[in-house]
Order: structure tokens, then sequence, then C-alpha cells
């Protein structure tokens, strides 16, 4: 009998389980991984020569963490919740008039401006990381309070908000070019001095 | 009384001919939105909490160190000593810095200076082995560091 339809048709029945197969497959050997974290530059090894920077003692807030994870900040205990407000009024304080933006009590034995204010992190070796990582946190945290502060005058956005946008691949480059502007302004009104001193032994 | 045969033809079987299509839409979905795991950890890795993050988008210039004690399996031959996971294995201090320079020369040469090693360390290990890393990578010049976190409230971390 000659055939009328051509070839017959393939059975697909099979082909969900294929699938499904090939699924079960993707979704054991896969994660969904999106890391966040907090970056931090290091200081390079070989520090630049011939620079002689005389850092006053009031510039600097000391935060020093000790191996039961306690804080002195500034040659008093602290806690660990007050760190950022502390951190805060350091950073805009003010005190020789040149920041206009700076909304500190402009005292004359804390920072002189943003630009100067350096905050130094001292650790213990035997320092719990969480504890570590809670300080960072915060200190990182006091920063974006205040620059997201100046972003919501300037811009009506957060900082945070714009840095992620600009810092995101999908973003419109005509979108990114704009916002490059915006986030190098709010980052050089406060400039993220943090630096880490070496560990101590004991 | 209806018999069977009426019944049957009065109630096809529901057609099964777009469940492929569906599953392999599920199957793209998670194809684009999952990445390979590469490695199996070797210590523990509980991260702690941060809310002040950023994401580190690129997986290609990512170098990842672990840190943590040894997983239960391995406590009974290694102790509970905190160790470092390069890879797929448990090193010193010592190989970090040959290591992190050979991950780099694997680098495309163009995104070299773009490489950020994300440190994942378990929330139990004292700084002291953070600092020795940090200051391997400082030697090999290597300063971008991301200390991974879960997102979440710091203050969890005191408890």
């Amino acid at each position: 009998m000659p055939r009328r339809k051509g070839a017959p048709e393939v059975n697909a029945g099979s082909m969900a389980d294929i699938a499904f197969l090939l699924l079960i497959f993707f979704l054991v050997t896969t994660t969904i991984e999106t890391d966040a974290g907090l970056d931090r530059m290091l200081p390079p090894m070989d520090p630049p020569e011939d620079i002689d920077v005389v850092i006053k003692q009031k510039n600097i807030f000391t935060v020093n963490i000790n191996r039961n994870g306690q804080l002195l900040v500034e040659d008093e205990l602290m806690d660990l919740k007050n760190l950022r407000a502390a951190a805060v009024a350091f950073l805009e304080n003010g005190g020789d008039g040149s920041c206009n933006y700076c909304k500190g009590r402009k005292d004359p034995a804390s920072s002189d401006n943003p630009e100067k204010a350096i905050i130094s992190l001292k650790n213990d070796r035997e320092t719990k990381y969480a504890t570590y990582i809670t300080v960072q946190n915060e200190l990182v945290g006091a920063y974006n309070d205040l620059r997201n502060r100046e972003a919501q005058r300037l811009y009506g956005d957060d900082f945070t908000n714009m840095e992620a946008e600009y810092l995101n691949p999908e973003t419109p480059s005509s979108v990114r070019d704009d916002l490059k502007g915006k986030v190098k302004r709010i980052q050089e009104m406060f400039p993220q001095k943090l630096s880490e001193a070496e560990t101590s032994t004991n | 009384m209806k018999n069977y045969r009426n019944t049957k033809n009065r109630l096809p079987a529901v057609s099964t001919a777009s469940l492929p299509d569906i599953v392999f839409m599920l199957l793209f979905f998670f194809m684009t939105v999952t990445t390979v795991k590469d490695n199996t950890l070797l210590v523990d890795n509980r991260l702690p909490n941060a809310d002040q993050v950023k994401k580190l988008e690129k997986r290609d210039r990512i170098i990842e160190i672990f840190v943590g004690k040894p997983s239960p399996e391995l406590a009974s031959v290694l102790g509970s000593e905190p160790k470092i996971q390069l890879d797929n294995r448990l090193a010193t201090i010592n190989e970090v810095a040959p290591y992190v320079l050979s991950e780099l020369a694997k680098k495309p040469e163009a995104i070299r200076n773009l490489v950020t090693v994300s440190l994942k360390v378990d929330q139990e290990v004292n700084v002291g082995v953070v600092s020795d890393i940090k200051e391997e990578l400082r030697r090999v010049n290597l300063l971008k560091v991301n200390y991974t976190t879960y997102q979440g409230d710091a203050f969890l971390n005191a408890q």
C-alpha cells in the first residue's frame, strides 16, 4: 500500500523527560550566587618616597578593637551601636570652616574638614572576624550616610543607589556618563580615608 | 447508562505537547541566572553579615580565598585551627601569594588590574589570619580586596 502522508511523525512524548533531566542536572550543579561585600583598598607595600606628611592628631579618629570585641574610640570605651554616630560627627565636624556643607559642631579640637579627616582602625590578632566586619560596616556606613545626605540635597537620590547604578554593567552608557560626574563629586565631598594599621599581637 | 467508550470520546486526554516547551523554558531560565559551583568547600564558611555592601558583578574578575575551620568531616584529621582554602585544597599562608599570582596570570591582560580578591572568611575566625593574608596580598601588589559577606544586619554578628 503506498504511503500518503510522507514520513511518520517522530514521537515527541519523551522530550519532556529529557528536558526535565537536563533541568534537574542544572539545578543540582549550579547555585544562584551574587556575592556582595565590603570593598577595601589595601595600602601599597612600599610607601611613596620623600613624602613627609604631618597629620595632626585631631584629624585622626582612632578606633581600637581588643580581643574581646570591645571598642576604644578616641581613648574612650564605646558601644558598637554608637560608633556610626561618632564617626559621622567626626567626619563632618568642619573645624576650620572651609567645608560649607558640613553640619558638624565646628569643634576646634576635632577634624578640620572631611578632606583631612582620617579614620584609623586598629585591631588585635585575636579579634573575632565578625566583630571586625561589624566595625568596618559601621565606618563605611558613616561615610555612606553623609554621602547619601549630600546626594539627596544635590541630586534628590541616594548616593548608594547612584553608585550601584553606575557600577552596574547593564546601565546604558549615556546614563553612566551622567552618573559618573555626580558620583565623583559626592566622593570628593567625603573622601573615604580609612586606614588599617598593622595588627598588634597583644 | 453511558458506556465507557462514549465518555472517553467526550473528554480527550490533556495535550502534553507543550510540556517540553515549558520545561525548556525553565531550563534556560536556570541556565542563565545560575553559575556553576566551581569549588567544594573544605572549610566552614558562615560569612558575617553587613549592610553597606557592594555587589561583586563580574565573576571573571574575582579570585576567591576561603578561610575557616576545617569542615566537620576533616576536623578529626586536621583539628580545629582555621585553615586557608585555595581553589580545591587547603594551603598554608606561604602559598597564598604564588596562588594569587598564578590565578592572575590566567586572566586576560586587559582585566588584570581590575581583579578583586574576594575574602570569604568564616565569622569565628580570628583577624590575625586575615591580616596575614592581607599582608601577603600587599606583597604581590594586589590591593583590591572585598570582604565578602551576607546581606543582613551587621549587629547580628555580635551575638
